[in-house]
């Protein structure tokens, strides 16, 4: 039983992660329509500037959290800006195609320059456990948990309260509409596609202390959070919530059932079944 | 895409042209003195097939597929299986390799078009496929996990591995034309016709009367039928296969690259597109050596091409003429 039960905790824990990555995909896609498949590599160049603030300038990667997530914002912003909106003519499926384009160069370009090694980092606290009854969790991972959910929460409330959430809510919903009353709408998918990626450089920084970095991490994180977002539903705040906790505890209930390597099975299974059953995910996307 | 077919005047077009192509490619591996250029040709016409298979889903179709290599891994595991497991003879379990590799891609096909999957949905849950099927591979027992099988070595004709390294260069140029072939075909048949029709407006399709579901469900069967015969060709070239060189994202993601480089949904596109990326991979190797070079490159060409010539390189061949003969005519 304590074992289902730690299975289930760190489930939970590796799951809020998942949330925040797929935040920022649910709300690519609820602004701007489109599917972003640049997000795993995205992450990938997140983690990697984690993993040299600290291996250079002894940065905490805790405390670096507002400056990646800030860069992230400005990478995500001139990246749409630059790229994506230029190049993809509003097809769907070009945005999909030049979003596959620009994970393969990101990538092959870290793969150029960082070699295909696998880099973890070392701080003093990394190896402590957080001792709840017969519950162990490392303690990198119960604060990822409580600041991935704070993140979260500061995001939907900021997209529900504020002016510029206002505005993105009306492009999100009626993009037409939106242009006639005056809102900027190329700018604020710039800004939309930039707040994506900012979560990406936030869940990172939360990351890094219990994972590894390499030019192909990316892949492991693509899946999962296209699963959270489908099963969540399609541009759905609260589909990503409960949808990552749970693809978390699914995937960490069945690597102890079905052992490490069979258990990844999982992911593409839940993705599947959820796309041939219930394509519009459990929430609707509705902001 | 309602272009009118005006008769091209370019280089690649005509039948004088195809000739000559084919021409350089058969003397091709008499010209060339080193194994490595044999090999770069091969393997050009090979991706060019591999391609030709993703261009019937992908470019005729409109079937946006990102886990393609599904069915070159299905049908590479099936040979591999079949031979080194059971002793079936290689070309025997070659077609039945082909078999299987249609069955797959009927019932990927009736699972995801039953449910009505469109566009982007149908590319991850392709993706979500290559993905299952590689966790499958490296855990079962039948595949031999990570460890990968390899085909044991037993010299002859009658056993599809041959001496003479010329022999799999003719292969693959085989299986380059059996592609072609088949996309002249779709080109020119009712077949064809309705596919692009669904490609363009599935609800005016089905309007018209064409069964979507069925014309969706047997061009993907022909299309994995292709990729698996790619599958089962890789495996006697190299007698060995593994998860990873199975179903890996990066095979995906190359068949559909030298469909979308060359162009999507014509004859020659794939072939444009794996000759262009061949040459390319070549030039970057010879600039430095390290890994993850090419790929950049081609995912900028990529990008270039969506943003700029969206019908592929094979445009540019068209365009030329055309417009000089608007301009003077």
């Amino acid at each position: 039983m304590d074992f289902l039960l730690n299975a289930v905790v760190n489930g939970l824990m590796s799951g809020a992660i998942y949330v925040l990555v797929a935040l920022g995909l649910t709300l690519i896609y609820g602004v701007l329509h489109i599917i972003n498949f640049a997000h795993g590599s995205l992450l990938m160049l997140g983690m990697y500037v984690v993993f040299f603030l600290v291996t250079r300038w002894g940065l905490d990667p805790y405390l670096s959290l507002p400056l990646v997530a800030g860069t992230g914002f400005v990478v995500g912003y001139l990246l749409y800006r630059g790229v994506i909106g230029r190049f993809s003519h509003g097809k769907d499926e070009n945005i999909l195609l030049v979003t596959l384009g620009l994970s393969i160069i990101f990538e092959n370009a870290a793969l150029f320059f960082f070699s295909a090694h696998t880099n973890i980092i070392d701080l003093d606290y990394i190896d402590d456990i957080l001792i709840i009854g017969e519950i162990f969790i490392p303690y990198t991972k119960a604060v990822s948990f409580v600041a991935a959910l704070l993140i979260c929460l500061a995001l939907s409330l900021y997209i529900s309260r504020s002016d510029l959430g206002k505005a993105i809510r009306a492009v999100a919903k009626e993009r037409h509409g939106a242009r006639l009353a005056g809102i900027n709408v190329e700018g604020i998918y710039a800004v939309s596609y930039g707040l994506g990626i900012a979560c990406l450089g936030a869940a990172a920084c939360l990351l890094m202390p219990s994972y590894y970095v390499s030019p192909s991490v990316g892949h492991s994180f693509v899946l999962v959070a296209f699963t959270v977002v489908v099963l969540g539903g399609m541009g759905s705040f609260v589909g990503a919530l409960v949808g990552g906790l749970l693809i978390g505890v699914a995937e960490s209930v069945s690597a102890a059932f079905l052992g490490e390597q069979l258990g990844q099975i999982a992911i593409p299974v839940i993705f599947i079944l959820v796309l041939l059953a219930k394509p519009t995910g459990l929430f609707r996307g509705a902001q | 895409m309602s272009q009118l077919e005006i008769k091209p005047k370019g280089v690649f077009s005509g039948y004088g042209a195809s000739i000559l192509l084919l021409l350089v490619a058969l003397v091709y591996p008499f010209v060339v003195t080193s194994n490595y250029a044999l090999d770069v040709g091969m393997l050009i016409l090979f991706t060019a097939f591999l391609g030709q298979s993703w261009n019937i889903a992908g470019g005729f179709a409109g079937l946006l597929s990102f886990g393609h290599t599904i069915f070159f891994g299905i049908g590479a595991y099936c040979s591999a299986i079949m031979v080194a497991t059971y002793g079936i003879n290689p070309w025997m379990a070659w077609m039945l390799a082909i078999a299987f590799g249609a069955a797959l891609g009927a019932i990927i096909g009736y699972l995801s078009f039953r449910f009505g999957l469109r566009g982007s949905y149908f590319a991850l849950i392709t993706l979500a496929f290559a993905e299952m099927f590689r966790v499958l591979a490296d855990s079962s027992p039948i595949t031999r996990g990570g460890l990968g099988i390899l085909i044991p070595v037993k010299q002859g004709a009658s056993q599809l591995q041959f001496a003479d390294p010329r022999a799999f260069y003719f292969l693959a140029l085989l299986l380059c034309l059996i592609g072609l072939g088949l996309a002249y075909w779709l080109k020119s048949s009712r077949f064809g016709a309705r596919l692009e029709a669904i490609r363009e407006n599935e609800d005016a399709a089905r309007a018209l009367g064409i069964h979507v579901l069925k014309e969706k469900i047997k061009c993907l069967a022909l299309s994995g039928a292709l990729a698996a015969a790619g599958g089962s060709f890789y495996v006697q070239k190299y007698l060995y296969i593994d998860p990873q060189l199975a179903f890996s994202v990066a095979r995906s993601v190359e068949m559909l690259l030298v469909a979308m480089i060359g162009g999507a949904g014509t004859v020659f596109g794939p072939l444009i597109g794996a000759a262009t990326l061949g040459v390319l991979a070549e030039v970057t190797r010879a600039l430095s050596d390290a890994q993850g070079l090419s790929l950049v490159v081609y995912g900028t060409v990529l990008i270039l091409i969506i943003g700029f010539l969206p019908n592929g390189l094979i445009s540019l061949l068209r365009r030329g003429p055309r417009k000089q003969g608007g301009r003077h005519a």
